[in-house]
């Protein structure tokens, strides 16, 4: 019986932080056990590892190797090179934020032709050429540690999706020769180990190029090629799953408004069929991430390679707690970044909304 | 481009079915059609369910293919020649039963799609027209909603407004109101209705029986795959010739 100025508040302890508090954490008694329970244990493995971190750990062996876990052996005195590449790509990500939110229309263009310049620009800063004094060559082969796995991450991602894409709508098709050819190439590459992916990239890639250009491809370049060609088959299952979610109606819908296939595919399903598919696709990139640690196998450095190089360094013996913790803080930093990203772009596309 | 215009372009009929038939494997859903639609018609097609009535729209539409017969809408053959399906389907807006609007896109961003990427106008004379025509079917304030957001009366309104923008000559119309809650059946209808008396070609597939009453121009009774009778509305409820079209009417109207 309250009139319409009376305004009656909840109960404080059952609503707001304490009220959550109550339901989650402590309803029952056996509920409250368990609360305790699993804070006991948790500090009790908190403490160990902070104690450890705080005071035993020799952290001297990062910080005085930082330079070998950044950018491996690539030589001292041009590692200012890496450092205007990071610059350059900041400024672009800034620049390409701005326009984005901004939304003007000719500058969508230009910044999209600025990246590809900006990619070419950075090859060559980083690779440099032969005989100048200025940029002297520095061999794909010696980049190594986290720039190493940063370059086959991102390669391996921007050039697998595309792919997978293609070998996805290959693969349903309506012409045989097409269909098949995705088909066996998927099965193919889904059926064996990404280990042995990359050992064919390595062995056999100079196999099918002809003989003046497999000379010069790197061992860089032959794990690039196998990592993408791995990852490409996984995008395009998610990619084809998707797809098969689409109701039979828009594409229906689609012809009936007269839009040729090509444009019913692009406009009308690839981005509900993209869209549904996000977290599968986001997580087959970050496998791909983590999985350019098997480079070791073929002799390249990456992180994980060069951590495990700078345990044996005779001055830090028996510090692989410490190296091998600050690898996996780096890959987990990475993957976060990518998680968090899938799921800025999911709110933003309104996934499970409309 | 080239169309087949062979058959007597006489402009005034817009569609020509002769003996048309179609399979689904073994199952033959269309059996003999015969049917001829002119310039401004408004036909009403009813039976049963199965009797292949929206089969035979899909088919003209070439979102199913016939085997056999011939059809022409328009003057043009539809025939493998994707430039002749292209054309017919640009003469043709479609709307169906579940509306299949585009749900990443808004209303307005649904009714622009087509005659920005087919007919190729800009995005400013796309978004007048498709403005306007939100406005004709009574909803001009939900343009920039996203189709989840909308009832399902104005979902099928967006989707008359959809087919609309590529200026079709005919409309088909495939139970438009049948996944429709009985409240939002009158305001489709209604913008059916005044599509009907502005003198567009239409044919629906309906079990609306009032809104054959009062717009139509004949009505087909289909079932078994072939038109089994027609006539206008004043003599099909009351004069019914065949059996299974007494029968049909005793089952709808009694509601």
């Amino acid at each position: 019986m309250t009139t319409a100025t009376e305004v009656i508040k909840p109960p404080r302890t059952e609503v707001g932080v304490l009220g959550w508090l109550k339901k989650n954490l402590f309803s029952t008694w056996y509920d409250a056990l368990l609360t305790f329970g699993s804070l006991a244990f948790i500090s009790g493995v908190l403490y160990g590892v902070t104690k450890w971190a705080l005071t035993g750990a020799k952290w001297g062996v990062v910080t005085t190797n930082i330079k070998v876990f950044m950018v491996g052996r690539y030589p001292y005195s041009e590692v200012w090179r890496v450092w205007a590449s990071v610059g350059l790509f900041v400024v672009m990500a800034i620049v390409t934020l701005v326009v984005w939110r901004l939304d003007i229309a000719r500058a969508r263009r230009a910044v999209t032709i600025a990246w590809v310049i900006v990619l070419l620009v950075t090859i060559v800063l980083l690779k440099g050429f032969g005989d100048l004094r200025f940029i002297p060559s520095v061999p794909i082969n010696i980049w190594s540690g986290l720039m190493l796995t940063l370059t086959l991450g991102i390669v391996g991602i921007v050039a697998s999706f595309p792919i997978g894409i293609v070998l996805a709508l290959g693969r349903r098709s309506s012409l045989p020769v097409i269909r098949v050819f995705s088909t066996m190439f998927i099965e193919m590459v889904r059926g064996v180990p990404l280990i042995s992916v990359l050992f064919m990239a390595m062995l056999m890639l100079p196999l099918f190029l002809p003989a003046s250009i497999s000379g010069r491809l790197s061992n860089v370049l032959r794990a690039m090629v196998g990592m993408t060609l791995s990852s490409a088959a996984y995008v395009a299952e998610n990619v084809r799953g998707g797809l098969q979610a689409i109701p039979k109606g828009q594409y229906e819908a689609g012809r009936a408004v007269g839009l040729n296939e090509a444009y019913v595919m692009v406009l009308i399903v690839l981005p509900q069929a993209l869209r549904a598919m996000i977290p599968a696709i986001v997580g087959q990139f970050i496998s791909l991430y983590k999985d350019t640690s098997l480079v070791v196998i073929v002799g390249l450095l990456d992180l994980l390679g060069v951590a495990k190089a700078v345990t044996g360094q005779t001055a830090w013996i028996g510090t692989q707690k410490e190296v091998f913790a600050f690898a996996g803080v780096i890959y987990f930093i990475t993957c976060s970044a990518m998680s968090y990203a899938s799921r800025r772009l999911e709110k933003q596309l309104g996934v499970g909304e409309r | 481009m080239e169309n087949d215009r062979s058959e007597a372009s006489d402009a005034r009929e817009m569609i020509i079915c002769r003996d048309v038939h179609k399979w689904f494997g073994d199952f033959h859903v269309l059996r003999g059609v015969n049917l001829t639609l002119r310039r401004g018609e408004v036909v009403v097609i009813c039976g049963p369910s199965g009797s292949g009535k929206s089969t035979l729209i899909r088919t003209i539409n070439r979102l199913e293919e016939h085997q056999k017969g011939d059809i022409f809408v328009d003057g043009i053959e539809l025939t493998h020649d994707i430039r002749n399906v292209h054309a017919i389907r640009q003469e043709i807006g479609m709307v169906f039963q579940h509306f299949n609007l585009f749900p990443h896109l808004t209303a307005i961003q649904n009714v622009t799609l087509a005659p920005i990427y087919v007919r190729r106008w800009s995005k400013d004379k796309a978004e007048e027209v498709a403005r306007q025509l939100l406005e004709r079917v009574g909803i001009p304030e939900q343009a920039e909603k996203y189709p989840a957001q909308l009832s399902g009366g104005q979902q099928q309104r967006v989707a008359i407004a959809r087919a609309l923008a590529m200026q079709p000559k005919i409309m088909f119309f495939d139970e438009p109101t049948s996944a429709l809650d009985p409240e939002m059946i009158k305001e489709v209808l209604d913008v059916m209705v005044e599509l009907a008396k502005g003198g567009m070609t239409m044919i629906v597939v309906t079990h609306e029986m009032g809104f054959a009453k009062e717009v139509c121009h004949r009505i087909i009774f289909f079932d078994e795959g072939n038109i089994v009778e027609e006539n206008p509305p004043a003599k099909f409820f009351t004069h019914a010739k065949e059996e299974r079209t007494k029968v049909f009417l005793s089952q709808i109207l009694t509601h």
